[in-house]
């Protein structure tokens, strides 16, 4: 069994390409991320305007994306795209995926976040003489951002899982250089140690999660 | 032919979208079944391990944590891959829509039981000790009174969950089932166009766009406050 | 009084951890006895009626309640505790029920009855409190004094051969109190033993049997409500009593 999973001589041989894949996924996972909080925060900013022509278009951006499954957006850009001539290449279009999909998610946490604060913060910043865009960055913001540090924690955590995506659109990250070394081994060692390294990379910050959620909830009784 | 129609040509192809209608209502209705196995297996299995976890039993209790652990920290895409490309190397061979099933099942047990147990250990202790002093067992007072107000504060946040791990049903197509996904590729390739790739658009849109909206509504009327 | 005590709790200590928190409390109730325990804040008033239906495991001692060894391991402690009615500061109550429900759930899970013998008792129980037209209201729609007198019935619904209060009256709002007192004097008046803890020092003049003073986790003092509160004998008890009657 060890010997199936976990053979010693073919993870050598096969952890130079696993390596060079942790490193992409790393890599994607550092452009991915801020691409996402970028579009949300534009998202969250735009429905602190609390006008229905603006609130309900956005809703229903958000929704759009949230019930798209992400594959679903990437394939469509990867292999429905190019028939209307644009060609955009695995990388871009994973990158577009994400705006699009994660930033929908995170706009809706930011949202949550900007409103669970109460409106007299705005009222003392405004007071002070603070425009609207430092009455958001310094004031707003920060309270709204420790308010649902959890839940952006929770969705970037699903955003670096997500990156495994990029694999089937050739993206030489940590999945697709995993099963490459095994259809070149016929073995499952490399993904096993794929597995390992996620789950090793991740852990610290599912720990971090469960953590943070009794602190809430202990707040909350 | 304007760029307009060349477009509507490539995406809203009635003679191509009429061809491979069937195709993907077939592959809608294995969506629907991958998803309901996935949603009553991963529901079930979460209340299981939370009410296992209740009892307290550390030993049991430090193996489920590292389970729940393990399956939040796995892409779902990985574990499909290792259970349909490496479980063979042992021997087992089951199919896509089986490992699918199984993956996202194990994924969703995880992420519910955090939820459930979140929800069992925020019922204030005066709870439970109003229960005991009456002398109902710890199953009763689990049952009876700790658990229907603990599900009806994880309602929302369970709701959401589950139709996040539920469009995975589309990573399906990766190990060949031919589910929405499965089929939209499988059709473009035959026919050389993407208006398949927007039926399977349209039908993920119909599947999940009122469970997203239904789950915001949940969020908005029973948000956790008591 | 009568010869056997319905509460006999000898020589109960509890350790926190490190923490000493009830150092050797003997207590002896005589049936129809009401007794009632003052003492300031953190002395472990609370932790000493956790102990006698063992929702606080004693570190050792013993306790005899009605004839039966709580903390022998072969007694039926559910059984056991439904003889022993227990009223919280914070009420309790399960919000997702109605007090009807509330009053009922043990009569029906534990007592076995069916559900139209538990009604029935339930009802009888509300109506002793006077909430007979409450019974389908759920606790957010009551008051604090009405969830209170709810929580008295879901404990008298099982007949129970004493009562402990932990405070039944400290969160509610003032004119409130008058409510939960009179059922707890009607209760007193039926003959029903209780262990009362509360500041409520008027009710403790004219309903208490005996006061007892605790501090530190031990009973420093005891005696009749006029000899504690206008003649106590000990200088902790003396300079806790002047700083009550100061409010
Ligand atoms: N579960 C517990 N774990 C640790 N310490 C506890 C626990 N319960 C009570 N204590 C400590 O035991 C001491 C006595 O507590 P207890 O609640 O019995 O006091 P009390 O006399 O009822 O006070 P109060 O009038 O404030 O209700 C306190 O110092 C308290 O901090
Ligand atoms: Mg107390």
């Amino acid at each position: 069994m060890l010997e199936t999973f976990f053979n010693l001589e073919i993870a050598r041989s096969a952890w130079p390409i696993i390596l060079a894949g942790l490193g992409n996924t790393v890599l994607l996972s550092l452009v991915v991320v801020p691409l996402g909080l970028t579009g949300g925060l534009g998202l969250a900013m735009l429905a602190s305007v609390r006008k229905p022509w603006v609130r309900y278009p956005l809703m229903a951006w958000v929704d759009f994306f949230r019930a798209f499954p992400p594959l679903v957006l990437l394939i469509f850009l990867f292999a429905g795209l190019p028939f209307a001539g644009l060609e955009l290449g695995g990388f871009a279009c994973v990158c577009i995926a994400f705006f699009l999909n994660t930033g929908a998610y995170y706009g809706e946490i930011l949202r949550a976040g900007i409103e669970s604060v109460p409106s007299g913060q705005t009222e003392a910043a405004r007071s002070t003489g603070l425009g609207r865009v430092q009455t958001m960055l310094f004031v707003v913001l920060p309270q709204a951002v420790r308010n649902v540090l959890h839940d952006l924690l929770s969705n970037t955590l699903e955003v670096v899982k997500l990156t495994a995506l990029g694999s089937v659109v050739a993206m030489p990250e940590l999945l697709f250089q995993a099963r490459q070394a095994q259809s070149l081994t016929y073995n499952p060692t490399p993904i096993v140690l794929a597995a390992v390294i996620y789950f090793v990379m991740l852990w610290p910050l599912v720990r971090l999660l469960s953590r943070l959620e009794n602190r809430a909830l202990a707040v909350r009784v | 032919m304007s760029a307009w129609d060349r477009f509507l040509e490539a995406f809203f192809n009635p003679v191509v979208m009429s061809r491979y209608l069937p195709d993907i209502l077939k592959g809608t209705l294995l969506t629907i079944e991958l998803a309901a196995l996935i949603i009553v297996s991963g529901l079930a299995l979460g209340l299981a391990l939370a009410l296992l976890r209740s009892f307290g039993f550390r030993p049991l209790n430090l193996l489920i944590i590292f389970v729940v652990d393990l399956f939040r920290a796995l892409p779902p895409l990985v574990i499909i891959v290792f259970i349909y490309f490496g479980l063979p190397a042992v021997g087992l061979s089951p199919s896509g829509f089986v490992s699918t099933w199984l993956s996202l099942m194990f994924v969703l047990m995880a992420f519910s039981e955090e939820i459930y147990w979140a929800g069992i250990t925020s019922i204030p202790k005066g709870q439970w000790e109003a229960a005991r002093s009456t002398g109902l067992t710890y199953g009763h007072a689990l049952m009876s009174v700790v658990l229907p107000q603990a599900l009806r504060l994880t309602i929302p946040p369970l709701t959401n969950r589950t139709i996040a791990i539920t469009k995975g049903t589309a990573l399906a197509s990766v190990v060949a089932v031919g589910e929405i996904l499965g089929m939209a590729s499988s059709a473009v390739s035959n026919s050389y166009n993407p208006s398949p790739l927007t039926m399977g658009a349209v039908a993920y849109l119909i599947l999940f766009l009122p469970m997203v909206v239904f789950g915001r509504y949940l969020e908005t009327r029973m948000a956790w406050k008591r | 009084m009568a010869a056997r005590p319905i509460v006999e709790a000898r020589g109960i200590h509890k350790h926190f951890g490190s923490h000493h928190v009830l150092k050797g409390v003997d207590l002896a109730l005589a049936e129809r006895e009401l007794a009632f325990v003052i003492g300031p804040s953190g002395s472990g008033k609370s932790t000493l009626l956790r102990c006698l239906n063992r929702l606080e495991e004693p570190s050792s001692g013993s306790v005899v309640v009605d004839g039966v060894d709580m903390l022998d391991p072969r007694t039926d402690l559910n059984h056991a505790r439904q003889r022993i009615g227990m009223v919280f500061q914070s009420f309790n109550l399960y919000p997702h029920m109605t007090a009807l429900g509330n009053v009922t759930l043990a009569l029906r899970k534990v007592a076995g009855k069916t559900r139209e013998e538990a009604d029935a008792v339930g009802r009888t129980a509300l109506d002793r409190v006077g909430l007979a037209d409450r019974a389908g209201h759920t606790p957010g729609q009551l008051s604090g004094g009405q969830q209170q007198r709810v929580a008295i019935a879901r404990a008298i619904a099982l007949e129970p051969r004493v009562m402990l209060f932990d405070e039944p009256t400290s969160s509610l709002d003032p004119e409130l109190v008058g409510s939960v007192l009179g059922v707890m004097r009607d209760l007193r008046e039926s003959g029903m033993a209780m262990v009362v803890v509360s500041h409520e020092m008027g009710f403790a003049r004219n309903a208490a049997d005996r006061v007892l003073f605790m501090d530190q986790g031990l009973i420093v003092e005891e005696g009749t409500p006029s000899q504690i509160f206008e003649a106590p004998a000990q200088e902790r008890t003396r300079s806790f009593i002047g700083q009550i009657q100061k409010h």
